[in-house]
């Protein structure tokens, strides 16, 4: 974009590349800014410099063993994605999970939500400059993620969920733990809200900033808390509620405004909700029973069994090599990630291997309305606007 | 007089007393990083830096040693003279202002008569700094954070010129030492203590800390003017900045802190020996720099300046009027 001035020389806007080496760019952003001064005249967001082809890469692998690569998509909300993987092929085979299976799944979906919104809100107040929150995030994320850790044994990309239920029960005194957890959260969010709720600068910084109206955000095909932010209570757990999310009370926070500061209280607010699924789902859970699908075909065999019955240590041959077959059929199953919608569109021709797995994430699209919404902003509100929009490029360039 | 009456002693004199000032700032500002390490640690629930030497203290001088001997690179783009001056008259001028700073009654290297006026043109100076290397970089982000280091400054200074004035009023001297002693029986930041506020939140602006710290805007403009520097010539700009926050606790002490004074007159407070008062208001001062630090966000760019030419300016400058007022109505003029 090329002005020309007064005494017919050419000016040329000052073309600033933020990223893909930059503190702000969450990952590996490459934003190409024209900027008049420090205003913001034209964002263009460069994307694939993470692409790993996961997709084409879960067309050459067996229904079980796609499952990690849905941690290493958006690694800061591993399990709600292999949620989404998880229900697709259950849909496909006609299984169904347990109920405590479904409690779990819920449970460790919720501990994720919280996860994630512990880190975007606080690096998002890193991005606007406020360093002490992060490190205060820091302390109860590494608690939540020994919870991830005793459930499943790894602290972030766990292939917990998988098809026909999670991979094993919760250990004895686990839910006991995550009970005496859920007490001290709520002070510790006090404390958060405390620092940043009220703090003239942060609001300064934030309110009025990268407003997305209720009509743009539903045509630009927003979800999850930017779309809330606007003014639209659309949450997938509430309007087509999958596993145990019709059993669990909870409300939809929504904001109106659609600034960045709207966003950051929706996600402080989704927080508080999370809690009170965690606590519902601690306490309705069946205290005993099967955490996955008893139908062999699909899940594995318990160990005790294989030593004495010859068919299920045929299963548990067969599910570990050839893994088993889905009816073809395609789905698009679609669960409320953190960040939003977060979907799987599943195509099955029969055979041990998908046909075709395409991933809708939910930063992609919010992504794209970068320019729309820092159009006419300073530099340091692109900041602001991308902390707020919640990036993660690993699920964008998948 | 013979020469080595007259020239010789009077210089070596001269240089001892200036490295007896110069050493020990440059050990403070060493030690004040660490300060601010363990402070912030302690406020983000963390301990701070605890692997070199006893908790560890010996930090710094790793730093310093590691900074020290890694490869100064200059940018090939770069104006290699601007780029390698820049850095140190950042340093040297924070260095210098403490020629009239007084630690104690007497304690003074150059006890000149308009040492505030001095004090002022030296902090002023240290914006060519950042703007030269902003511009000698030939690095967008640098060359940003020089343009806004530039503006920054200049609008805080107005308002902090204001304040000195307000506080030249009530004492009717430019020297430094009177002022302290113009506060024996009330400190200035009592009766002024607006002013005493706007004067710190300027110091902070001046010495481009957060929530003002755009020139540096490590989110936003990734380190801004530094953003090229490496190795020694960063360190200069990393102690000049740390000498500069201690400069202007130092200044915000004599200003309005009472300097050297005991806060009470009466023993066993005026036991302590004035350099002792003067060096722990200086340190209190630099615990709410690091205090601010940890708790705020930054500003904006134009939120910054609102800040400095709506609220300070017009705020600082009816003070002046008050105070001017407020001393002829009742006769309250410095004799």
């Amino acid at each position: 974009m090329t002005v020309e001035g007064d005494s017919g020389a050419k000016i040329r806007p000052y073309t600033v590349n933020f990223g893909p080496q930059h503190p702000a760019a969450h990952g590996v952003l490459r934003l190409v800014l024209e900027m008049d001064g420090e205003v913001v005249e034209r964002a263009d967001p460069h994307i694939g410099l993470l692409h790993r082809g996961t997709e084409k890469l879960i067309e050459y692998k067996t229904y079980l063993q796609a499952v990690p690569y849905f941690d290493r998509l958006d690694y800061m909300a591993p399990m709600c994605q292999e949620h989404a993987y998880a229900l697709a092929v259950e849909k496909l085979l006609g299984v169904t999970v347990p109920l405590r299976g479904q409690y779990i799944r819920v449970l460790y979906a919720e501990i994720t939500r919280i996860l994630n919104h512990l880190l975007n809100v606080t690096t998002f107040a890193l991005d606007v400059g406020a360093t002490t929150p992060s490190l205060w995030a820091f302390e109860q994320r590494e608690l939540l993620f020994e919870f991830y850790e005793r459930a499943s044994g790894a602290r972030m990309h766990c292939a917990y969920f998988r098809p026909g239920g999670v991979a094993q029960d919760l250990p004895a005194g686990l839910a006991d733990d995550i009970w005496a957890w859920t007490e001290q959260f709520p002070k510790f969010m006090e404390e958060l809200a405390g620092l940043l709720d009220e703090n003239r600068i942060f609001k300064q910084r934030t309110v009025d900033i990268g407003v997305v109206n209720r009509d743009d955000a539903l045509a630009w095909g927003f979800t999850g808390p930017m779309l809330r932010a606007s003014g639209v209570p659309w949450d997938l757990r509430k309007a087509q509620p999958y596993d145990v999310y019709d059993k669990v009370d909870f409300d939809v926070p929504t904001g109106t405004t659609g600034d960045c500061f709207a966003r950051y209280l929706v996600r402080m607010e989704e927080m508080r909700q999370s809690i009170r699924i965690m606590r519902q789902c601690l306490t309705d859970m069946p205290k005993v029973g099967p955490v996955k699908s008893t139908d062999h075909k699909v899940s594995p065999p318990p160990r005790a069994e294989m030593k004495r019955s010859m068919e299920a240590l045929i299963h548990h041959f067969k599910l570990y090599t050839e893994g088993y077959h889905v009816p073809a059929g395609e789905t698009y199953s679609a669960v409320e990630s953190v960040k939003g919608e977060f979907a799987v569109y599943l195509v099955s021709d029969g055979t041990n291997k998908p046909y075709r797995c395409h991933i809708r994430s939910p930063g992609y699209v919010h992504l794209q309305a970068l320019e729309l919404m820092s159009k006419g902003h300073m530099l340091a509100d692109v900041v602001s606007i991308i902390g707020a929009t919640d990036i993660v490029f690993g699920e964008i360039d998948r | 007089m013979g020469f080595w009456d007259g020239y010789v002693w009077p210089l070596i004199l001269i240089v001892l007393s200036v490295l007896a000032i110069v050493v020990p700032i440059i050990l403070l500002v060493a030690y004040l990083t660490y300060a601010e390490r363990k402070v912030m640690g302690a406020m983000q629930l963390r301990q701070g830096p605890m692997v070199v030497g006893p908790f560890g203290l010996l930090q710094p001088i790793a730093d310093g040693v590691k900074l020290m001997a890694k490869e100064t690179i200059i940018p090939s783009g770069a104006n290699r003279v601007v780029f390698i001056v820049a850095p140190m008259l950042t340093f040297f001028l924070a260095l210098v202002a403490w020629a009239v700073i007084p630690f104690d009654d007497g304690w003074v290297l150059a006890n000149i008569n308009v040492g505030i006026l001095y004090l002022f043109a030296i902090s002023s100076l240290g914006v060519y700094g950042i703007v030269m290397a902003g511009w000698a970089s030939n690095s967008r982000y640098a060359f940003l954070g020089g343009l806004r280091s530039a503006a920054q400054m200049v609008s805080y200074e107005v308002s902090m010129g204001f304040i000195i004035i307000s506080v030249l009023l009530c004492v009717g001297s430019l020297n430094l030492s009177d002022i302290v002693r113009a506060q024996q029986d009330l400190w200035f930041c009592i009766p002024l203590f607006p002013m005493f506020v706007i004067f710190f939140v300027s110091t902070v602006a001046e010495t481009n800390r957060l929530p003002f710290d755009l020139p540096e805007g490590e989110s936003e403009i990734a380190g801004g003017f530094m953003v090229e520097y490496s190795a020694m010539t960063y360190a200069l700009f990393f102690l000049g900045e740390y000498a500069n926050m201690i400069l202007m606790s130092g200044m915000t002490t004599v200003l309005f802190l009472g300097g050297w004074l005991s806060p009470f007159a009466f023993p066993p407070f005026t036991w302590i020996p004035g350099v002792i008062w003067f060096a722990l208001k200086v340190a209190a001062c630099l615990f709410v720099f690091i205090w601010i630090r940890a708790t705020f966000p930054r500003y904006r760019y134009d939120q910054l300046m609102r800040l400095g030419w709506k609220v300070f300016l017009p705020a600082s400058l009816f003070w002046i009027v008050l105070t001017a007022g407020a001393l002829i109505a009742f006769d309250w003029l410095p004799k």
